[in-house]
């Protein structure tokens, strides 16, 4: 049994924290937050040992692993913290505020060959594994053109008071939304390296943007846009749409489903002229526990899996994040 | 419970596989006349229960029920709560600004003057507040049978906090007379977890369909346990999203001695009359 503990039970740490709890290999030992409040209901609700020090939880409980799902601008030092004391560490999205730790943490954890992981869960979704599938398969030929988009109705009014809508916490659609499409455009297509007339727009929030919207270029060559914006009450939850472009036809990929339009019929795929539609349910395996979408469960599985396999191979590696990071710094730059 | 109950997700844009069906979904049903419209031809077609979800909408359409002859045999079976409202309100204002939005004005205050400390002794009271306030829609209507939403007993149930299933069971049947229901994803654990904490032949919906989609553990484990009629059992999800052609989606389901009712939501008269009387014919044999 790997020994687990979490920092951060806001609602992605919660989410971990039901899934470990319900993991058969992971036996969660302890908890921490600063909220008073959170910490009291778990102490009185739960069997997790409850801690509002992280350093102490570490120091006491003896774990193997942590998951980190603080706000932002803690990561860098609470995964620093982590690996100096040998724990492999899942840490949740975007990785860290400054791409330079980015990449002295990711260095440091291949040094020390602890499992590293970044909780961007689009790179465990069926739909989007299936678009990489087919173009490490070549079915669109060259690609000329991709879009990235996420839209979804979190900030729909002129008030709010987290760390969310904090600037230089990790706050804001950039960090919040964005870099969950610029992480799909790079597992899905390249590293992206370079961006141009980036606009971050401010629609009701006073201190950071409510959306973001660039022209980025890949390491491959390939350049293509972003568009993102959390102040969109025309979708029910969050939604991030992927549409990629090649001279064979084209494909358009969100959480549900994958649009697959050739010119001409693919055999070896089984792929007909036109369209074709593939649907979630054929492309998901069944998870061992199911709280929210698969995807959330394959991770923390992969994530336990790389620590009881030794295998370091992570799919989602603090290295692949800190690319993201870099990006984010230079919309940001951009921007300006 | 009825063979047949009636679902809500066509109405709010809640499609498990196509985005984009969702939204045209959405526009087709922003008024509330023709939401009143389907509900009406179900009626027609035999089907006497609605089971929805807390989603503010649903108070418009509890109050066009409310007090009409028409609907005097009609149930509603509430789920709580309508999750989205409640994460991207997590997201944007935490627990705290959450709490004061959602529990009613009157109520937070009476213990917003102990604030913090007073939420801190009971847990539970605060559950069961947060209870009332979703039921207040439901004043008046007929609702035998109430429902908690997957991921709020999946999120319980992972977090090992089985003392707030059980707060929830008995404050539906002490408040409101009805019967409690447990909506999940993950149905064997379950069922095991609530049999633990007393509660016998409890009400469970759950994923089940001949694919095994979202039957977590897999379809095995799942028949198995379904066979051994330890719960009364909803089946939901039976069209795995469409991935089943109805015929033999509702004939897998029917097949099961152990499900009592099928939930399923259509839009159209020609799908509510298929699938109610596929069902129908098939639920002969197996229920007499």
């Amino acid at each position: 049994m790997i020994r687990a503990g979490i920092i951060g039970l806001g609602k992605m740490g919660i989410s971990h924290c039901a899934i470990l709890g319900a993991h058969p290999d992971v036996n969660l030992v302890a908890v921490c937050d600063s909220s008073s409040l959170v910490i009291e209901a778990f102490n009185k609700h739960s069997r997790f040992k409850c801690f509002t020090d992280y350093r102490k939880m570490v120091a006491e409980m003896n774990l193997d692993c942590i998951v980190i799902a603080s706000p932002t601008k803690f990561h860098a030092e609470m995964v620093h913290f982590a690996l100096d004391h040998s724990l492999h560490v899942f840490c949740e999205k975007p990785f860290v505020l400054n791409p330079e730790d980015a990449e002295i943490l990711a260095t440091k954890a291949e040094r020390k060959n602890l499992v590293n992981q970044v909780g961007y869960h689009n790179r465990f979704l069926g739909t989007f594994n299936e678009v990489k599938m087919l173009l490490n398969m070549q079915a669109l030929g060259e690609v000329y053109h991709f879009s990235g988009e996420s839209y979804g109705p979190v900030v729909l009014r002129e008030k709010g008071s987290t760390w969310r809508s904090q600037k230089g916490q990790g706050g804001g659609c950039l960090y919040d939304y964005a870099s969950h499409t610029i992480n799909l455009i790079h597992y899905l297509l390249d590293k992206p390296v370079d961006v141009a007339g980036t606009q971050l727009k401010r629609i009701f929030s006073n201190d950071v943007e409510d959306a973001v919207y660039s022209s980025i270029t890949l390491s491959n060559g390939l350049s293509g846009q972003l568009s993102v914006n959390w102040s969109d009450e025309t979708h029910r939850k969050m939604n991030t749409q992927i549409t990629v472009l090649g001279k064979k036809g084209k494909i358009i990929a969100d959480a549900t489903e994958v649009k697959i339009f050739l010119k001409e019929a693919n055999q070896l795929l089984d792929l007909k002229k036109g369209w074709t539609i593939k649907y979630l349910t054929e492309l998901t395996s069944n998870v061992d526990f199911y709280l929210r979408g698969e995807e959330y469960s394959s991770q923390i599985d992969h994530f336990i899996k790389c620590i009881t396999t030794a295998e370091t191979n992570n799919k989602s590696s603090f290295r692949t994040a800190s690319y993201t990071d870099q990006l984010i710094a230079k919309l940001i730059t951009d921007s300006k | 419970m009825e063979r047949v109950l009636f679902g809500d997700n066509q109405f709010f844009g809640v499609n498990h596989s196509s985005d984009e069906k969702a939204r045209a979904q959405t526009i087709r049903f922003q008024e509330d006349d023709a939401i009143m419209a389907v509900l009406d031809t179900a009626i027609d077609e035999g089907i006497n229960t609605f089971m929805c979800t807390t989603h503010d909408r649903i108070g418009d359409i509890c109050n066009r029920i409310r007090g009409n002859e028409k609907y005097k045999d009609f149930k509603i079976y509430p789920c709580m709560p309508y999750a989205h409202k409640y994460a991207n309100a997590v997201t944007e204002l935490g627990y705290l600004g959450t709490i004061k939005q959602f529990v009613p004005g009157n109520i937070f205050t009476t213990f917003a003057k102990g604030g913090l400390a007073f939420m801190k002794k009971d847990f539970n009271e605060l559950a069961r507040l947060m209870i009332d306030a979703e039921m207040k829609m439901f004043k008046g209507i007929d609702t035998p049978v109430i429902w908690v939403q997957n991921v709020i007993t999946d999120l319980l149930l992972g977090l090992g906090m089985t003392d707030f299933l059980v707060t929830y069971y008995n404050h539906i049947k002490e408040k409101y007379q009805a019967e409690p229901g447990f909506i999940t994803m993950n149905l064997p654990l379950l069922l095991d977890t609530l049999e633990k904490a007393g509660i016998e032949n409890p009400t469970i919906c759950a994923s089940i369909n001949k694919v095994g989609f979202r039957m977590s553990g897999g379809i095995k484990k799942y028949e198995k346990v379904i066979s051994q009629k330890r719960c009364r059992l909803v089946a939901m999800q039976v069209l795995a999203a469409g991935a089943i052609p109805p015929k033999e989606a509702f004939e897998y389901v029917c097949s099961l001695d152990g499900v009592e009712s099928i939930l399923f939501g259509a839009s159209s008269r020609a799908n509510i009359r298929q699938s109610k009387s596929i069902i129908d014919g098939n639920s002969v044999l197996v229920h007499g």
